[in-house]
């Protein structure tokens, strides 16, 4: 037994905000109380501290089976517990690409075995994410994924779509897509704009992102399957979700820390800029934080896509996409988007468990009975961000060096304590 | 010497002055000094070029240096090496600066961020080009004997010309009333934002009209991601003409940084003609190139070099 005593408990879903305890037992919570006290139970001190629910990430990428040298399900699992999460969602575009249930077992089993929190795969949508023909997308959720996309990669032909749409609805299962229009992307390293210009790097426009949004509602709307957008980095996406909101649609989106934390004006010639969607411009930046405020945007996800330091330290244009995020995400929410007050603490916390959950079609609380997978930050604490000590084996992060105010504390996963600051 | 962009306007006339002893200098009839004698530098052309490279050969053994050359046909680069290893390697040799040409923007900056040596970009990309825009800039200064309150026309695929960008900066900063013009896809609006000022349209006869000065570029099949224009389309909306060359004031300078396409962006008639200052350009290249290496690698003080005093006997 753990008993969490002297702590802040603040849970969106029970619209808990009070000095409380929290006694788990097992890997259940068992029960919520002042004062609470339980013979032989180890005690947490979370004095000044806050205890939420467990913090779900939607999007990332750990790198096994097949490219090891960037991440493991391990290290990858141990950099999430210091960010906090309980639960990450693991894209299907390893090596092999995740599309078959004897990958997801794989992944399954390496998780159970190594894994610092829970790891839940992400099946693909089309076998090899090539986008010809479905995956084995039954065999996969009866192996334990609780998604698919095709991240990475757009799925370009509306028919699959359709079919990927119908299939998964009837399987219960969200259907994420990763939205771009390969002819408009063409190449491109950055959004395209007055600093693709200035940089003389080849330019992306939003529209390779909207009009993809544009053509899955429509789907969505023709399928009435759940859809959610990965990484949404635009206005005008977030104008067609919110038309689809609207729609009574079960259409949902995420949103990185980088994309509410930086701009295309802060590119450089430095790969730890350069990630898919690239960096948007001041207006999309601002109105990403406007849809994060009013509910449009569902949920706050990482996209952590390590890359090993070789791959990373070439030339801008022929650097892969992606940086880590695990560790930097929710203090870059406290400090960007909370401090600033353009969010409550309780929307940020909303952004990283009951947001993600839903998006799952799963609930995420503090109430007996539950999962006891906790999260207990500090808003104070002032701390740098040193990606050489990560636990990761990557440090693609433009965030190397920056201070914060605020940090998880301690990760509570089945409760044990996963991870302690 | 990365780009024009973080130049100041004292700089940029400053390099221009510099110039002005070394073009002379091109006229002797022994090209040899001795100020860059003992050093070496490494001039390493990651894409294929000819005349940029001769150029700053040449510039650097006429000052007395000794060059180490690698060409990306003949480079470890095609068995894989990256390109990080390739310019640290260069560096173990010792040269006292290198000479970067690299189809990537930013390449220079990257390898100049990592070297302990002077780096001096000779072309990344579609990003800049510096040494062009002051050899383009020194020859307007000759011809027209300023830059500031010209109107000078560049005029092509603006974007994906580094030559426009780093002139667009060096114009702009020199006070120059810059137009550009171009077919619509190659001339998008976002380029209003580089500097202030720019004139963006897409009609030949309004960028011509009162030009005192026009740079015509190359149209770069070689970098052009998107469908591209017919050949007798680009010909028949923007290839500069004598009769077009009319609109323009009398005597209205016309500049082409090479290798031109004859009978594509430019008539014949207008690049042999007399208002043509294409060879003057390349002399100039030489001129500006030895002035910036000078500069760079001789660790040279603000005073100007004295190339009468310190030539050598040819044979040195």
């Amino acid at each position: 037994m753990l008993l969490i005593k002297n702590g802040r408990v603040l849970d969106p879903a029970t619209k808990t905000d009070a000095a409380l305890d929290v006694l788990l037992d097992g890997d259940r919570i068992s029960k919520i109380g002042a004062n609470l006290a339980a013979q032989g139970a180890e005690i947490f001190d979370a004095k000044g501290l806050i205890v939420a629910p467990g913090f779900i990430d939607l999007h990332c990428h750990l790198r096994e089976p097949g490219q090891e040298m960037s991440e493991t399900i391990e290290t990858g699992t141990r950099s999430a517990a210091r960010g906090g999460f309980t639960a990450v969602c693991c894209m299907p575009n390893t090596q092999p690409v995740n599309d078959n249930a004897s990958v997801t077992r794989g992944i399954v089993e390496r998780a159970t075995a190594a894994g610092a929190v829970r790891v839940w795969p992400i099946g693909a949508a089309s076998m090899g994410s090539k986008g010809e023909a479905l995956a084995e997308i039954s065999a996969m959720k009866a192996a334990g994924i609780v998604a698919v996309s095709d991240d990475g990669k757009p799925i370009a032909n509306a028919r699959l779509m359709r079919q990927v749409m119908e299939y998964c609805n009837s399987l219960g299962l969200p259907v994420i897509d990763h939205c771009e229009d390969p002819s408009l992307f063409a190449g491109g390293v950055m959004r395209e704009g007055p600093h693709s210009l200035r940089l003389g790097l080849q330019g992306i426009p939003a529209q390779s992102e909207s009009i993809c949004v544009g053509r899955d509602v429509e789907v969505a709307m023709l399928t009435e399957a759940r859809l959610h957008i990965a990484h949404m980095s635009t206005r005008g996406s977030l104008a067609y979700v919110r038309v689809a909101k609207k729609q009574g649609l079960r259409v949902t989106c995420e949103v990185t820390p980088h994309h509410f934390t930086l701009t295309d004006e802060d590119v450089r010639y430095d790969s730890h800029y350069k990630m898919n969607p690239p960096l948007a411009s001041r207006a999309d930046r601002d109105a990403l934080i406007g849809g994060l405020a009013d509910g449009s945007v569902d949920a706050i996800a990482t996209d952590h896509a390590p890359h090993h330091a070789a791959s990373k330290d070439v030339e801008f244009d022929r650097a892969p996409f992606g940086i880590t995020g695990f560790e930097t995400a929710f203090p870059l929410g406290l400090t960007v988007l909370v401090d600033s007050g353009k969010l409550s603490l309780t929307r940020l916390i909303e952004l990283f468990t009951t947001g993600p959950a839903g998006v799952l079609g799963i609930e995420r609380k503090i109430a007996p009975g539950e999962p006891a997978d906790l999260t207990i930050f500090s808003t104070s604490h002032e701390w740098i961000f040193r990606a050489a000590e990560s636990p990761s084996k990557s440090q693609n992060s433009p965030f190397d060096g920056r201070g914060f105010r605020g940090a998880a504390m301690a990760t509570i996963v089945a409760g044990r304590v996963a991870f302690r600051r | 010497m990365l780009g024009i962009e973080t130049l100041s306007s004292e700089q940029i006339a400053f390099i221009l002055d510099q110039s002005k002893p070394f073009q002379e200098f091109q006229r002797h009839p022994l090209k040899k000094l001795a100020t860059l004698r003992g050093k070496t530098v490494a001039v390493a052309f990651f894409e294929p070029s000819t005349r940029t490279r001769i150029s700053f050969t040449t510039a650097a053994s006429r000052l007395g240096a000794d060059t180490m050359a690698l060409q990306a046909e003949s480079s470890s680069l095609k068995k894989g090496e990256s390109l990080i290893d390739t310019v640290r390697t260069l560096e173990a040799m010792r040269p006292d600066g290198i000479v970067i040409r690299h189809s990537s923007s930013g390449a220079p900056e990257f390898v100049a961020e990592r070297l302990e040596i002077p780096v001096l970009n000779a072309g990344d990309g579609t990003h800049e080009h510096p040494t062009q825009a002051l050899l383009d800039a020194l020859t307007i200064r000759d011809r027209k004997g300023k830059l500031e309150g010209l109107n000078v026309t560049i005029l092509g695929d603006i974007l994906h010309s580094r030559v426009a960008r780093s002139n667009i900066n060096l114009l702009s900063k020199m006070g120059a009333r810059v137009t550009l013009c171009g077919p619509a896809m190659w001339l998008p609006r976002d380029l209003a934002f580089l500097a202030p000022n720019l004139r963006l349209t897409h009609r030949i006869e309004e960028a011509l009209e009162g030009a005192e000065v026009v740079m015509v570029l190359r149209v770069q099949t070689e970098r052009i991601h998107e469908p591209s224009l017919a050949p007798d389309e680009y010909i028949a909306g923007y290839q500069l003409t004598p009769a077009r060359l009319q609109l323009a004031r009398p005597g209205a300078l016309v500049l082409h940084p090479g290798p031109i396409v004859r009978g594509l962006e430019i008539d014949s008639a207008v690049a042999d003609g007399p208002q043509s200052g294409v060879l003057e350009q390349v002399t100039n290249g030489l001129a500006v190139r030895m002035a910036l290496l000078y500069h760079l690698i001789g660790g040279a003080s603000a005073d100007a070099p004295h190339p009468a005093k310190d030539r050598t006997n040819a044979s040195d």
